[in-house]
C-alpha cells in the first residue's frame, strides 16, 4: 500500500517500517542536490487534479530575507503552490526544493523534519477552535520539543509580544473570542514559535479591514527585518504586495506570466499585468 | 460504481491507519477522556429516554397478546430478552449516532474546511492519531456502557408498566427477566451469555460509528454546506451499517453460543 500525500488523512509518521527501508535505500543512492541560495525553489512544477491542470510548469525561487508575493486571481493555484512547498501535495513532475532538498525525495518519516523548517499562516488562520490562545501557540512546542512548561510559557509570551498582542490579555481566550486581526496575529505567533527560517502566508489580509491589513503587512515586514525570514506570501491584494514584496510572481492559467521586483511589475508593459494591476 | 469502490478502499485505508495509531506512540490520552466525556454527556439523557419508552412499549404490546393466553407473567421474559439481545444495543447505537456520531462528523468536517486538519499536518501531527483514534477508543468504551444503561432503564420501564397497568408484582416480573437471561447460561458463573452478546454488539457499533463519522468528516469539502452534507452522510451510513452488521453479528453469535 503506498500512501498518497494528496490524501487529507495522510499520516506524517506512518508506515514506519516500509518507509524506513525506503529511506535507507535513498541514503545509499542519494546525491547531494545542487546547492542554491534559495531556501524555497520550484523547478518546472506541474500539477493536475484530474482534468484540471492547475500548474503547468512553474519555476520560482526565494532566498533568506526575501519576501515573494504570489499574485493572481482566485482559483489559479496560489494556495496549491503553498501546499506543495509544505509537502501536503506532491508535484506530478518538476521539483520542489526546500533548503535544497527535493520534497518528493523526502520520506514520510523525515517530513516532520522538513516541516519544522517552515511555518504556515493559513487563510482563515486555522487556529484550533477547541484550544485557547496559549494552547494554540504552544501546540508545536508541546508536540515536538522536550521543552519544559516554563520555557514554553516564556516562549509563548515572547512570540505573542512580537506580534503585538498582550499575552496577559489573550492567553486564555478561545479563537472564537478574538477579532479577525487578532486571530491572524495568533496564527502568525503559532507559525513562528519554533523559529522556522521559512514562512508561508495564504492571503494573510483577505477579509480584514484596511487598517488591520496595514498592521498585518507591517508585521510581515518586521519578520523580515528582525528575523530575516524567507517568506512566500500568497495574495490578491496588490497594495499589500507593493508594501511587503521584494519579489513578485503573477500567476495565470497555471503559469507565471510575470516575475520580478514590485517596481518592475508596476512599470510592466504586459497587458495582463496592467489589467491585473488596475 | 467506481466512486463507491474508491470510497470503500479509502474507508479501509483509514481503518488500517487508525488501528496502527491505536497501538503505536504517541497516544493522545487526554483526548480520549475528553471524547468519552463528550459522548457520555451528549447521549446519556437520550439513551435513558430511549430505554424507558422502549421497555414500556414492549411491556404494553406483549401484554395485549399475552393476556389472551393468561400468560402475562412472561412479560418480563419478553422485555428482558428483546432488550438485552437486540433493542438495547441497536437503539442505543442509533441514538448515539444521531447525537455523538453527527457531532464527530461535524467537528472534524469543520476542522477540515477551516484548514485546521492541514494545520495539524504542517505541525507534524497525524490527524488520524490526534482526531480519529481518540474518538474511536472513546466510542468503544462508551457504547457498551450506554447500552447497559439503556438495558437497565428499559427493564425498569417494563417493570413500571407490569406493576401499574398489568397488576403483576415486581418480584414476579423481575424473576421472569432473570429467568430469560439465565436460560442461555453464564460465563464465569455470574455473567449471562445474553449480556455478553449484548455487549459485543455495542462494541462493534461504537467502532463503526466512530470510523464512519470521522471518515465523512475528514473528506468534507465545500465549506459549511459540505459540513452539513458530511454530517448527514455519516448518520445515514452508520445507521444502515449498524442494522446490517447487527444481522450478521446475531447470526455469528447464535452459532457461537446457541447453535
Ligand atoms: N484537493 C483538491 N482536489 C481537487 N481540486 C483542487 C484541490 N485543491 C485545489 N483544487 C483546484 O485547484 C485550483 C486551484 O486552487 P487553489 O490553489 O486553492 O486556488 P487559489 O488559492 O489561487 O484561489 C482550483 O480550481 C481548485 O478547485
Ligand atoms: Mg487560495
Amino acid at each position: 500500500m503506498t500512501e498518497s500525500p494528496n490524501d487529507p488523512t495522510r499520516d506524517g509518521a506512518a508506515f514506519a517500517e516500509e518507509v524506513r527501508a525506503e529511506a535507507r535505500r535513498e541514503l545509499e543512492t542519494a546525491t547531494t542536490p545542487e546547492r542554491s541560495s534559495d531556501l524555497v525553489e520550484l523547478r518546472d512544477v506541474r500539477l493536475s487534479f484530474g482534468d484540471n491542470h492547475v500548474l503547468n510548469g512553474i519555476t520560482m525561487g526565494v532566498g533568506a530575507g526575501q519576501t515573494l508575493c504570489i499574485l493572481g486571481g482566485s482559483g489559479v493555484g496560489k494556495s496549491t503552490v503553498l501546499r506543495l512547498i509544505l509537502r501536503l501535495l506532491l508535484p506530478d513532475s518538476g521539483e520542489v526544493l526546500v533548503e535544497g532538498r527535493d520534497i518528493s525525495a523526502v520520506s514520510n518519516v523525515d517530513v516532520l523534519e522538513l516541516r519544522e523548517r517552515m511555518g504556515m499562516v493559513f487563510q482563515g488562520s486555522a487556529l484550533f477552535d477547541s484550544l485557547d490562545v496559549f494552547d494554540n501557540v504552544a501546540f508545536p512546542l508541546y508536540e515536538h520539543t522536550g521543552m519544559g512548561d516554563e520555557a514554553i510559557m516564556e516562549r509563548v509570551h515572547e512570540v505573542l509580544s512580537f506580534v503585538d498582542l498582550d499575552p496577559d490579555d489573550v492567553l486564555r481566550l478561545l479563537p472564537a473570542e478574538l477579532s479577525g486581526g487578532m486571530r491572524k496575529r495568533v496564527a502568525i505567533a503559532r507559525a513562528i514559535v519554533h523559529k522556522p527560517p521559512i514562512l508561508l502566508f495564504d492571503e494573510p489580509t483577505s477579509g480584514l479591514d484596511p487598517i488591520t491589513t496595514r498592521t498585518i503587512d507591517e508585521l510581515i515586514l518586521k519578520l523580515r527585518r528582525e528575523l530575516s525570514v524567507c517568506a512566500v506570501v500568497v495574495t490578491h491584494d496588490i497594495r499589500s504586495a507593493a508594501r511587503i514584496a521584494t519579489e513578485t510572481a503573477l500567476l495565470k492559467d497555471g503559469q507565471i506570466i510575470f516575475n520580478g521586483t514590485p517596481e518592475e511589475m508596476f512599470s510592466s508593459e504586459d497587458s495582463y499585468v496592467r489589467t491585473f494591476l488596475s | 460504481m467506481f466512486g463507491i469502490a474508491v470510497s470503500v478502499h479509502e474507508y479501509f485505508t483509514l481503518l488500517a491507519r487508525l488501528l496502527r495509531s491505536c497501538v503505536t506512540r504517541p497516544f493522545y490520552r487526554r483526548d480520549v477522556v475528553q471524547q468519552m466525556d463528550t459522548i457520555g454527556v451528549a447521549s446519556l439523557f437520550i439513551v435513558v429516554l430511549t430505554g424507558l419508552f422502549t421497555g414500556m412499549v414492549l411491556a404494553l404490546q406483549s401484554a395485549v397478546e399475552m393476556e389472551r393466553f393468561g400468560a402475562t407473567i412472561y412479560i418480563g421474559r419478553l422485555v428482558g430478552a428483546s432488550t438485552v439481545r437486540e433493542l438495547g444495543p441497536v437503539l442505543t447505537a442509533l441514538m448515539v449516532t444521531g447525537r455523538a456520531g453527527a457531532g464527530m462528523a461535524a467537528a472534524i468536517g469543520a476542522m477540515r474546511v477551516t484548514e485546521q486538519v492541514d494545520a495539524l499536518r504542517t505541525m507534524g501531527v497525524d490527524p488520524i492519531r490526534k482526531l480519529v483514534a481518540p474518538r474511536f477508543l472513546a466510542a468503544l468504551i462508551m457504547l457498551p456502557l450506554l447500552t447497559i444503561v439503556a438495558d437497565l432503564v428499559a427493564i425498569l420501564g417494563g417493570l413500571l408498566i407490569a406493576v401499574v397497568k398489568l397488576d403483576l408484582t415486581a418480584e414476579l416480573y423481575m424473576r421472569s427477566v432473570y429467568e430469560t437471561l439465565a436460560q442461555t447460561g453464564f460465563v464465569l458463573r455470574y455473567i449471562p451469555i445474553d449480556l455478553i452478546q449484548g455487549l459485543v454488539k455495542p462494541l462493534a457499533f461504537g467502532g463503526i460509528m466512530a470510523v464512519t463519522s470521522c471518515f465523512y468528516g475528514l473528506r468534507t469539502t465545500g465549506g459549511t454546506e459540505g459540513v452539513g452534507r458530511a454530517t448527514t452522510q455519516a448518520v445515514v451510513t452508520t445507521s444502515i451499517l449498524v442494522l446490517a452488521v447487527d444481522y450478521f453479528l446475531t447470526q455469528i453469535l447464535i452459532v457461537l453460543f446457541v447453535g
